[in-house]
């Protein structure tokens, strides 16, 4: 099922109410030209459920969810996360993996804006010397023979 | 011999036959080559029998329903890589969907099944995390006198730990007290920071903790590249550093001879009128039904896939579903429950860089008369989260608020993240099973499973004192918000126990080898067999009992079939 004009723009809506602009973190809100872009692109799987979910937020609004005030919106938003519910899950999930590989948000955030592979990464060997009091412990497993 | 499917026609008649595929498929069989040994699935457990058997000489074939994974494919490679949990390498089965899938009915568990289905079986899809069972696993009735004892023993598998360790390439350290002497192969993985957070925190809590045993290579071995720490290890490792079994057995089995197909989704098991196994039905990729012939058939599924075949395997002789004479076949399922607890620090950890798991506990693992519970369970010790795991698990969690003030406090949980687990022993219960569902089916319109599984009152009193120590652990290394998840909802990694091993063909479904008691030429190799749980990741002792079962085969070669 494809989302009709009118959810498109509730889900944008949605999407820059749970995650604005901030000038102060300097990074965009998940609203933003691309982020949103990714998330219709992204929906995939979850594409019933953002539905519903669209459809809830409309009933909890009275009315198209954009059309409300900023204030209001993330009232709305807030009531319906106290609901739960896969629908729920499905919206909030596919604004967030979106918002958090963006470029400028993984910059924000001193992360490498890259995939894993094949760079990798660099982590602590470690002082093994802290095992010296558990190497000095006797064996302790049970052994039946 | 002919099986019990409809006729057989050619290749070049199948084509001409004017129906659809899909009804085609209903009344096309296609012979093959009787095979001497017919292994279904290719993870785990039945790589290392492949492995195992081919110096026999055997003609062994191998039939996966799923695919090759190229290192290409694994999300670590790609810019979603995170967003790829919850799509095509989702661990649930029922998320990923792949048409290599089958559905599962799990809706009447809390706790959901994971698996992979590919070459390599759920090997591509772990954590690598590799501890062996202990000495006392095998002899619970004896030591607790709870659940049955083990036909098997530690000291019977210790060879086979060895070599299995030496083939998947396992990097550890020595010297734990926890644990009867063994070398692994490779160094540990690093501590790292959280890593050596939690240890000067067991350390002043005068707990055991030890560098877990893992699959994930640290130094180049065999033909693999050691670990980078791209995190992500789960979903299948693009560097290679992970031993799934598709990159450790199966390069050594294809060289020696063992005929691997993929794409093979196996419906059922024949039998003969000698009561025999005379070999399997199965589906090709494009729906085409074959029936391919074999003198021993080896069942290498997992704890869901294998009962799930043996049901729908039903004759005259086998109403209630193949080698099920017992009525065991698909009870006594275990799952290990598992307790996730969690807190965040004043200092930026390791996130989600570095293998996740790599230290575990055993302090809590044999029975101690002063609980309230038998048996035990394992602590394994993680790092923290990705970007986009952290900002889904704070929201469902309700710590990370929508609207302005996001950005500050997801800021305060990047990264901070220090958490543990409790991998608990469950125990054998009748009714915890796998039956078959009554609607839902796979692609191929084969019954499709269904799970019935509650968490046990002994099981339930281990998670509770796990959570209080993980608390304790948790505080002690400076964690504040902690917060737990008990049961990890989709944390059914290890399928266990349901066509059990024992001496008794009423109380067992095979005996101390894997052959089924009620066909003399039907082995089982994979977590079904297990007489009790442990808790403890199980696939180390999984493959190392495939190991013995193949040596049990190949010892028995003149009189196998007595």
């Amino acid at each position: 099922m494809s989302l009709t004009s009118n959810q498109i723009e509730d889900l944008r809506a949605f999407a820059g109410t749970i995650i604005p602009a901030s000038a102060a973190h300097g990074v965009p809100g998940a609203d933003d030209e691309a982020i949103f872009a990714d998330i219709l692109r992204s929906l995939d799987r979850d594409q019933d459920d953002v539905a519903a979910a669209l459809t809830r937020l409309a009933v909890l609004a009275g009315g198209p969810f954009a059309a409300l005030a900023p204030p209001r919106r993330l009232d709305i938003a807030n009531l319906f996360r106290a609901e739960g519910g896969s629908p729920l899950a499905a919206i909030s999930r596919v604004v967030l993996l979106c918002y958090y590989r963006d470029d400028r948000v993984m910059r924000s955030l001193g992360q490498e804006p890259r995939p894993p592979f094949p760079e990798g990464h660099v982590v602590e060997q470690g002082d093994w010397s802290l095992l010296d009091p558990v190497r000095q412990r006797k064996p302790f497993y049970r052994n039946p023979r | 011999m002919m099986p019990p499917v409809a006729e057989f026609r050619t290749a070049e008649a199948t084509a001409a036959l004017p129906l659809p595929p899909t009804r085609r498929r209903l009344y096309v069989s296609q012979m093959k080559d009787k095979v001497d040994v017919l292994i279904v699935g290719s993870g785990a457990s039945g790589a290392a029998v492949a492995w195992s058997l081919a110096d026999t000489r055997m003609r062994i074939l191998c039939l996966e329903q799923g695919d090759w994974v190229k290192p290409t494919d694994y999300p670590s490679n790609g810019r979603d890589w995170e967003a790829r949990l919850f799509s095509d390498f989702a661990t649930s089965p029922n998320r990923r969907a792949r048409e290599t899938d089958y559905p599962i009915n799990d809706d009447n568990s809390p706790i959901k099944v994971v698996n992979f289905n590919g070459v390599g079986g759920s090997t591509i899809m772990y954590t690598a995390h590799y501890p062996r069972l202990h000495p006392s696993d095998f002899k619970v009735r004896t030591l607790d006198g709870v659940a049955d004892d083990w036909p098997v023993g530690y000291e019977t598998l210790e060879p086979y730990f060895a070599e299995n360790d030496r083939i998947m390439g396992v990097s550890g350290l020595a010297g734990d007290p926890a644990y009867p002497p063994h070398q692994p192969p490779m160094p540990p993985l690093p501590l790292g920071k959280s890593g050596a957070r939690f240890g000067r925190a067991m350390n002043r809590l005068g707990w055991h903790w030890w560098p877990s045993d893992s699959t994930i290579a640290t130094t180049d071995y065999e033909g693999r590249a050691r670990c980078i720490n791209l995190g992500h290890c789960t979903p299948g490792c693009a560097q290679g550093a992970k031993a799934s079994t598709d990159i450790t057995y199966w390069p050594l089995a294809l060289r020696a001879g063992v005929e691997l197909r993929t794409r093979c989704r196996v419906r059922e098991i024949t039998m003969s009128e000698h009561g025999m196994a005379s070999g399997v039905v199965y589906y090709d990729a494009e729906g085409i039904e074959h029936f391919q012939p074999a003198e021993v058939v080896i069942l290498a599924c997992n704890g869901v896939g294998t009962p799930r075949l043996l049901l729908n395997s039903v004759s005259g002789r086998f109403p209630n579903g193949l080698a099920n004479s017992s009525g065991l076949v698909g009870r006594n399922l275990m799952f290990h429950p598992y307790a996730y607890s969690y807190g965040y620090v004043d200092e930026p950890l390791d996130g989600n860089h570095g293998p996740p798991l790599c230290l575990w506990s055993q302090e809590f693992y044999e029975t101690d008369p002063s609980r309230d519970f038998v048996r035990g369970y394992t602590f394994q010790f993680g790092r923290g989260y990705g970007a986009i795991l952290e900002a889904i698990t704070s929201t469902a969690a309700g710590r990370l608020p929508w609207g302005e003030d996001h950005h500050r406090v997801y800021r305060r949980l990047l990264n901070h993240r220090i958490g543990l687990s409790a991998i608990i022993e469950d125990l054998p219960e009748e009714h915890n099973r796998v039956t078959l569902d009554p609607v839902l089916k796979d692609s191929n319109g084969i019954p499709a499973p269904r799970i019935d599984y509650t968490i046990g009152e002994n099981s339930r009193r281990m998670l509770a004192h796990a959570v209080t120590s993980a608390r304790a652990i948790l505080e002690e290394a400076g964690a504040t918000d902690i917060a737990t998840e008990v049961p990890i909802l989709n944390g059914g990694w290890h399928l266990l126990g349901t066509a059990r091993m024992g001496d008794d063909p009423e109380r067992s479904v095979v005996n101390g080898w894997g052959r089924c008691h009620d066909v003399r030429n039907l082995f089982i190799v994979d977590g079904s067999i297990w007489v009790t749980s442990g808790g403890v990741n199980p696939t180390s002792t999984i493959q190392a009992l495939a190991l013995y079962v193949a040596d049990s085969i190949k010892q028995r070669l003149d009189s196998l079939f007595d």
